[in-house]
């Protein structure tokens, strides 16, 4: 379980075991909460990907979107969507503790604070969707 | 009422006569308003009285009985037998810590770094006596009071990966301790204890995993002063490159 | 006095506001440009990327979230067994996300 370090002074040292984060619910929470930034910028790589391939041709980015439509990266975007959806709500949580929002001196219940951050995020990916959808095409 | 019996698997370790710490098992009798420390108690007292450990108060006040109960950093104190009747208990000193003797750990490096926030009351200038105390409004002490509440048990030390992995991070309860003079109206110490605070091993090791204000059992809430330390640490680093000649 | 001997503010304040924006805009892009569009449900609109303020809004998409996942990513590492190489793993995941910020407003200048 934990490994040993001599001491002269008779103490017993334990080391952590670079696996820690798999034995307590709570930790491994915390791992994929960290984690779920690599879905994250891996999206945002392959968003970006495919932007560039508008400047390289109408070929190129057919291409690019067929292979979007392929079930391997289907499965990669809905693993990310589960794991943005879980740092936006991770996130909402955490900063109704880093910056409570305080209504007349009491800051407000987290619950309250990161409910109000969760429907302001459906409002703004509601905005988002809908420009998304009236935007002209043309620049 | 009858009494039932339990078993605790403790950690023993007495150094220069094993490498590593071993388990002990004692099947004790108990009553019904017995906690963990009661046990303790009784075998020290009747089973076996070369096993170690710390208390005090048995009420919550003191800090000194914090252990590994079941995996979990709690004041033994705090926590009853029935609770986990009729499964064993497993007593293990608390994570993270050197260990002096069986279920005593070495909390001299906690020490150092309590003393190193420089938690008292710093001022630019000490009025004199003649002019009276210094005065605080309500608002004033709910900005910081529940940051004051800690006892120094360490269990939150114990629940905390990042100092498991560092021993020289500063650490939950001397950071929130540390912050809690930082929001002390009477105090102008914030830059000075900076150099320790904002320091590679003071809030940036953090990772806001957010157990030690989950076993904290004062609900000091050290993660959050932590983060909110970070904030306040950027927000003044910024204002440092904005304007430069501002500084304290 | 204090604060200026490290950088960790400036990536941690990165790494906040990478944060927030992955948070609030980045699950509604990959239903839309991941899953949405390559199942047909919703039209593919990619010439909109040509507006400027959208080209904008783009960089900002991408490049503060590669601040969160480099922060993040470069601590989860050495929280996992890599803390002897602490140092060399922030330079190359802080030096990362600056690569890929400046590769993000090139595409975005140039399309």
């Amino acid at each position: 379980m934990m490994a040993t370090r001599p001491d002269p002074a008779g103490l017993y040292h334990p080391a952590m075991p670079a696996t820690w984060w798999l034995r307590k619910r709570s930790y491994f929470l915390f791992m994929l909460r960290e984690l779920s930034s690599v879905f994250i910028a891996g999206f945002l790589v392959v968003l970006l990907l495919q932007i560039a391939q508008i400047s390289s041709g109408e070929d190129a980015r057919a291409a690019f979107s067929a292979m979007l439509r392929s079930p391997g990266w289907i499965l990669f975007h809905g693993v990310a969507l589960a794991f943005a959806v879980y740092h936006s709500v991770t996130w909402f949580y955490t900063t109704s503790i880093v910056m409570p929002l305080r209504v007349r001196g009491r800051e407000l219940p987290r619950w309250l604070f990161t409910a109000l951050n969760i429907g302001a995020w459906a409002g703004v990916s509601l905005v988002i969707l809908i420009l998304y959808l009236a935007l002209p095409a043309s620049a | 009422m009858s009494e039932r019996t339990i078993t605790l698997d403790v950690t023993r370790y007495r150094p220069h006569q094993e490498a590593v710490p071993t388990v002990q098992s004692y099947a004790i009798p108990f009553p019904d308003d017995w906690v963990v420390l009661d046990a303790l108690n009784h075998i020290k007292d009747q089973v076996d009285g070369s096993l170690s450990y710390r208390w005090s108060c048995r009420m919550g006040v003191c800090g000194s009985c914090g252990m590994m109960v079941n995996g979990e950093p709690k004041l033994s104190c705090a926590v009853f037998l029935r609770d986990y009747f009729p499964r064993a208990i497993r007593v293990e000193p608390l994570s993270n810590f050197p260990v002096i003797r069986d279920l005593v750990i070495d909390m001299s490096g906690f020490l150092d770094k309590l003393k190193s926030v420089k938690p008292w009351i710093i001022r630019e200038q000490e009025k004199p006596l003649s002019e009276g105390e210094y005065l605080q409004s309500p608002r004033e002490l709910d900005a910081y009071q529940h940051f004051s509440q800690c006892i120094n048990c360490m269990l939150c030390y114990a629940a905390c990966p990042v100092f498991g992995l560092d021993s020289g991070f500063v650490g939950p309860a001397a950071i929130a301790l540390g912050y809690r003079y930082n929001l002390d109206s009477r105090d102008h110490g914030t830059a000075e204890r900076r150099e320790v605070l904002g320091d590679h091993e003071g809030i940036w090791q953090c990772t806001f995993v957010g157990e030690c204000s989950v076993v904290c059992p004062k609900h000091v809430d050290p993660a959050a002063a932590i983060q909110r330390v970070k904030v306040d640490t950027a927000k003044d680093w910024i204002l440092s490159l904005v304007m430069p000649w501002g500084q304290r | 006095m204090n604060g200026r001997k490290t950088l960790e503010p400036l990536w941690w304040g990165l790494f906040s506001a990478g944060g927030v924006v992955a948070a609030f805009l980045v699950p509604i892009h990959i239903v839309i440009t991941g899953i949405a569009v390559p199942l047909g449900w919703l039209p593919d609109a990619q010439e909109i990327y040509r507006h400027w303020p959208v080209r904008l809004y783009l960089f900002i998409l991408i490049a503060l979230p590669l601040y969160h996942w480099a922060h993040r990513f470069q601590f989860a590492l050495s929280d996992m067994g890599m803390r002897g190489i602490h140092k060399p793993l922030a330079v190359l995941c802080y030096g990362a996300a600056l690569l890929g910020t400046v590769i993000a407003g090139w595409i975005l200048l140039r399309l």
